[in-house]
């Protein structure tokens, strides 16, 4: 093991740049997904004849496969039917696919569990029924949904590290190409990104519980 | 698009690797429930350096992603000078040990949800600690930790893709191999994609019928 060798200031730039690229890829999902997921959901709650079965049936799929699997799909076999994507776009539309599935989950919990007089009240108060979910129904579920919301987006920023198997240059991909240099880096450098995602996925997590402590 | 020729040609490899994939998952699940159990009484216990292991290994553990778990396995014995470990019991490994973290939590909230009165009746009643934690706790802990268990075990079998970045002889690693004979690589995954469904699509529904069961009862 060769520590000093390790961590030269080349290497661990190297390995920050990884870091960089695996939030800003899970910045990006994150976004995306959750859009797209309260979209899904919406759909998915109001019951529209047909297409609230084909968003159901589209987000129970998804959610029964493997991230790793869509991730090389989306990569290396959507090209064959002419969606050529350079690897960041791949990573960042397989990710948001996956993960606005779980999100949209969360959200059609949340809406679930509102009481269904809040939606008659806001009807026969007058408001249209886009209104009645966006003023009365969403408010009150996006309470309920903060928690599970946040560990799905520490699951994300996780799961972004599968990545590597597209060559995604994010921090464990970057990791294994220090390591390649030299088998006495192995174990620093491994330890440098098993501590450093430690670190941003614990304060992330604890900022969540003050979230939650003050929502409530 | 979708050439079934290709599913009937390397039907064996499929099978193959279905059936390494469901064997990971069988011995991860199991271990996992083991070790997570443990893990979750360490937590509880009144024990200082226990309590100072579990709360240790769940907070490391969940931060880290799977694929750092499952490196840990199959990168770091070499370097100590031990012999190395092969793709597929390293992503079997990482998997125990990565769900396990998952399922200590799920199963100490279970425990705490017993009423400190059952362990004070039993311990009253003249039984150990662990005699509590067998007989007493744990049978109705387990009771109302079963979905979350569930879900868990539904993770560990999509998360078992990650043998192929190990070269673990699972599904991905045999859609690998054919896709480089055939020069295709849509269809060959696309069916790994099915094969994966077969798996999971039973479990989760299993799953919501067991949760809404369970609902009902109580």
């Amino acid at each position: 093991m060769d520590f000093v060798g390790a961590y030269e200031w080349p290497n661990i730039r190297f390995i920050l740049q990884g870091l960089l690229v695996t939030l800003e890829v899970a910045l990006y999902s994150i976004v995306l997904s959750f859009v797209l997921g309260c979209i899904l959901a919406t759909i998915r709650y109001s019951k529209m004849p047909g297409l609230s079965h084909a968003v159901g049936l589209w987000v129970e799929t998804i959610r029964n496969l493997p991230l790793l699997l869509i991730i090389f799909f989306t990569h290396f076999a959507l090209p064959e039917v002419g969606f050529k994507m350079n690897v960041f776009v791949s990573a960042v539309v397989a990710l948001t696919v996956f993960e606005s599935a779980m999100i949209a989950e969360i959200v059609r919990g949340g809406l679930l569990s509102i009481d269904k007089g809040q939606t008659e009240a806001g009807r026969a108060s007058g408001l249209t029924y886009l209104q009645t979910l966006w003023h009365i129904v969403l408010p009150q579920a996006l309470r309920k949904m903060v928690p599970p919301t946040v560990s799905q987006f520490i699951a994300l920023l996780k799961d972004t590290s599968l990545a590597v198997i597209i060559a995604l240059p994010e921090v464990v991909h970057n990791m294994n190409i220090v390591k390649s240099q030299n088998v006495n880096y192995t174990m620093p450098a491994f330890l440098l990104v098993a501590v450093l995602y430690f670190l941003v996925n614990f304060s992330l997590s604890r900022l969540a519980k003050r979230l939650e402590l003050k929502t409530h | 698009m979708l050439d079934f020729h290709i599913l009937t040609k390397y039907f064996d490899w499929y099978m193959e690797g279905l059936g390494n994939v469901a064997l990971a998952c069988l011995l991860a699940i199991a271990g996992s429930f083991v070790l997570g159990t443990v893990i979750a009484v360490f937590r509880i216990s009144s024990i200082r350096l226990l309590n100072v292991v579990g709360v240790t290994y769940v907070e490391v553990i969940r931060n880290i992603p799977l694929l750092l778990v499952v490196y840990g396995f199959y990168l770091l014995p070499p370097v100590f000078g031990l012999s190395a470990v092969d793709g597929f019991k390293s992503g079997t490994l990482g998997l125990t040990v990565y769900t396990a973290a998952f399922i200590a939590e799920a199963v100490r909230a279970g425990i705490i949800s017993v009423p400190k009165g059952q362990s004070e009746a039993a311990r009253a009643s003249g039984l150990t600690y662990l005699q509590t934690m067998r007989h007493i706790i744990l049978p109705q802990a387990f009771r109302i930790v079963v979905p979350p268990i569930g879900n868990q075990f539904l993770n560990i079998v999509k998360n078992s893709a990650i043998l192929g970045v190990v070269a673990g002889f699972d599904l991905m690693y045999y859609a690998d191999k054919i896709s480089s004979k055939t020069y295709i690589t849509f269809t060959p995954y696309l069916f790994v994609g099915m094969f994966y469904l077969v798996l999971t699509v039973p479990i989760s529904i299993g799953l919501k019928l067991l949760e809404r069961r369970l609902s009902q009862s109580n």
